[in-house]
């Protein structure tokens, strides 16, 4: 017993040491997988209010930017309104049948007040959390195209896995075909994502656009993403297609954060199953 | 009494200037300049090396919060906290330091010098290690360690000269 404990305090700073080190590299393996509650993250009142003071800061120099691509989106939106309502003019069909509306997504608006591409795992810090009612895994897009899922969130922020993350795999589709592959990135460039598991028979072309899949309850199908910017073929299947973004994700600003109203009850459905 | 404010202001104000400036300045696209570690080489020696082990967890790991990755700064800066002393004894050829006296600006300049150097390169060593996670990455590893440290050490140095000028 004299031993064990001359031994602690000889060596009290090395135990010390060695335990706050275990600390610190659970953390760190905690932060490289995907699905674990995270305890170090941007999401909480600190940070996140800091990162929303500078944020209140910097928003002015990008305006302009964000106004223009609002407006655009904007325009967009209304030019497909207004042919909607024109096709509706031609046959009125009065449906009472309130079963028949059956609204499957919802969207929240919110900003990104910290953003990194720089790193091999990005995160986003985002400005509403769970009283707006956020919850991990939820889709977050911007008018140009999809962003990241949510991942952690605190009462007024949230953090957001971007899709520039070795985590991060995403469903997506050609839009002029119905094969299906996976978005990945490679952690070069961010505005370059590489397309996996496109089978072969999916008849490429560079310049085809790619948009999400539908296949998860996080993104609805058909949200754009980006286009194929070039490919090559070995062994007859594709070793790699990069796919340019439409956004620059660099800088982005305004965002929309998806719910899925089904989502429960797909996720209740696939756990009986398995 | 005065020192301790000193360097708690120390603390957050470096803390303060790495989130708020240094995160954001991605030279050649990425890269960031840890100067935050400054804090490691200016806090005075004690005889008592348990503070300083906790402070430097608790500043890498604000860090980290900040830069949602996890537990990575707090590794590499408990390292190189753990690491300061017995580099001190094996650079000054000595192996008992007068805690009291001794202050790392007082230094012989060649030995200063390679005193940040050494905690500089291990220190974003073991960032970027922890940050790749990966052995096929080992030559992204150690460019982004030479690039960043070369950054950071620079940095260091100045923020010396401003500090020793301002007193």
């Amino acid at each position: 017993m004299q031993q064990i404990i001359s031994f602690i305090i000889k060596y009290k700073y090395f135990i010390l040491f060695m335990l706050l080190e275990i600390i610190a590299l659970n953390f760190t393996v905690q932060s490289h997988s995907y699905h674990k509650s995270k305890f170090v993250n941007s999401a909480n009142v600190l940070t996140g209010g800091i990162y929303n003071k500078i944020h209140s800061f910097k928003q002015y120099t990008s305006l302009k930017e964000h106004n223009q691509q609002l407006l655009e989106e904007n325009v967009r939106l209304k030019n497909k309104l207004s042919k909607t309502l024109i096709n509706s003019t031609h046959d009125t069909i009065t449906v009472i049948d309130s079963l028949k509306y059956f609204q499957k997504y919802s969207y929240t608006f919110a900003t990104i007040i910290n953003n990194q591409y720089h790193k091999k795992h990005n995160y986003l810090t985002i400005n509403i959390g769970s009283k707006k009612g956020v919850e991990p895994d939820q889709g977050v897009i911007n008018s140009k195209g999809i962003i990241g899922i949510t991942n952690t969130t605190s009462n007024n922020y949230s953090t957001v896995l971007s899709i520039l993350n070795e985590n991060s795999k995403i469903n997506v589709k050609l839009l002029n075909s119905l094969h299906f592959g996976t978005l990945t990135w490679n952690s070069e460039d961010y505005n370059i994502l590489q397309l996996i598991d496109l089978p072969i028979q999916a008849d490429i072309k560079e310049g085809d656009t790619v948009v999400t899949g539908g296949r998860s309850t996080i993104f609805p199908k058909g949200i754009p993403v980006g286009f194929i910017l070039n490919f090559n073929k070995k062994n007859n299947s594709y070793k790699s297609i990069n796919i340019k973004l439409f956004n620059d994700m660099s800088a982005i600003g305004p965002v929309y954060i998806i719910t899925n109203f089904d989502k429960k009850e797909i996720n209740n459905l696939e756990e009986t199953v398995y | 009494m005065n020192d301790v404010i000193k360097y708690i202001f120390l603390f957050i104000i470096l803390l303060l200037i790495q989130v708020i400036v240094l995160n954001n300045i991605l030279f050649l696209g990425y890269i960031n300049p840890l100067l935050y570690i400054l804090f490691i080489i200016v806090f005075p020696l004690m005889r008592d090396r348990g503070f300083i082990l906790i402070v430097s967890f608790l500043l890498g790991l604000f860090i980290d919060f900040f830069l949602d990755s996890g537990g990575v700064n707090a590794a590499a800066t408990l390292a190189i906290a753990y690491l300061r002393l017995p580099l001190l004894k094996g650079l000054l050829r000595k192996s008992e330091i007068d805690f009291l006296v001794f202050k790392v600006t007082k230094l012989p300049f060649a030995k200063l010098l390679s005193f940040i150097a050494i905690l500089t390169f291990t220190h974003h060593l073991i960032v970027f290690s922890l940050e790749y996670f990966k052995f096929t990455e080992i030559l992204t590893i150690l460019s982004r360690t030479i690039l960043t440290g070369i950054f950071t050490f620079i940095l260091i140095i100045f923020s010396l000269l401003i500090m020793n000028k301002s007193k």
